[in-house]
């Protein structure tokens, strides 16, 4: 149990999520978890206006249940699976971040000074928020699919176009930390 | 009902294994894009590993799904463009937020609800590719 409790090193998790994604194949099915956000919009009723959306999304209902599992998830490895410690980060890391404006590195999830509610609702907070899940979510389906689909099932199906994906994954995320995070922190 | 439950327990794995491998961090993700952790690289290179294995395994022994069809990806489509730009437009919001999709709901399930700012502006953003999609080179 307390192997449990302690974080995951990173040999365990790789392959279990591998076994994830294989695991759906032998259901007959595709990790994929960027395609539930094109089915939310369905549901929404966003094929009454924009042809993309108008697909039978019934026939993605199983990707939903997977996505509420995740949540559950999500709940119980957090309250009832970990013990409260700090990530184990990079010291540097925790010195860069000190520099930027973000203390207590590694002490929660996700950093209060963009997440805490007080912080969500100034303006600049907010901002950040919504322009980054915007383009996490424009930029998945103009891929064609996000981490799940394209870094995990392509890369591991070895198709050319997940790995051209995956390298826009990492010209975007660099190009954001190194370039635009200095002149936003 | 009955055979949804399986998906739920794929789902409640993943969201454990997400959780405990701290992938669901935004630290985690700034320190990968910082090279400063072998961390996030060891889990997705495992991970790409793993499943490599998995699905030559499966295909040399005619592993069936099952569904009784043979088990196999789908092909993705041929093309450049929409996977060099819309990879680097998911890669700029990767790292903004810290988060990808899967992380975000399960976020959600660690108490973090904040994290639903984000998902309302990928549902949006996923909204306007669709409005957009004919416009856009591909």
């Amino acid at each position: 149990m307390e192997y449990i409790l302690q974080p995951w090193p990173w040999y365990v998790s790789g392959p279990l999520i591998a076994l994830v994604m294989f695991v759906l194949l032998y259901f007959g099915r595709t990790f994929g978890m960027s395609s539930n956000l094109r089915t939310l919009c369905a549901i929404g009723g966003a094929g009454k206006r924009v042809e993309f959306f108008k697909f039978d999304w019934k026939n993605q209902r199983w990707n939903l249940v997977v996505v509420f599992g995740a949540i559950i998830g999500g709940f119980i490895a957090h309250h009832f699976l970990s013990n409260p410690i700090n990530i184990d980060l990079n010291q540097t890391t925790i010195e860069d971040l000190k520099t930027l404006g973000f203390e207590n590195a590694g002490q929660s999830l996700l950093p209060p000074e963009l997440f805490s509610w007080d912080n969500v609702l100034n303006l600049k907070s907010l901002s950040i928020l919504i322009i980054g899940g915007f383009l996490v979510g424009f930029g998945t389906r103009y891929a064609g699919g996000c981490t799940s689909g394209h870094a995990i099932t392509g890369l591991s199906s070895l198709q050319i176009p997940s790995l051209i994906a995956v390298v826009g994954f990492f010209l975007g995320g660099l190009i954001m930390i190194h370039l635009i995070y200095p002149i936003l922190f | 009902m009955g055979k949804y439950i399986k998906f739920f327990v794929v789902g409640i794995f993943f969201g454990i294994v997400l959780v405990k491998s701290e992938a669901v961090s935004w630290y985690r993700i700034f320190e990968m894009f910082k090279f400063q952790s072998f961390h996030m690289y060891g889990i997705i290179g495992t991970a790409v590993g793993t499943g490599i294995v998995l699905l030559l395994l499966s295909r040399a022994n005619r592993v069936k799904t099952i569904e009784g069809s043979s088990l196999k990806v789908p092909l993705k489509e041929r093309g450049f463009t929409r996977y060099i730009i819309g990879g680097t437009i998911f890669g700029l919001g990767w790292a903004l937020a810290g988060a990808c999709p899967g992380p975000m709901y399960i976020l959600v399930g660690t108490g973090a609800f904040s994290i639903l700012i984000v998902i309302a502006a990928a549902l949006l953003g996923t909204y306007v590719y669709g409005l957009l999609k004919n416009k856009l080179p591909h």
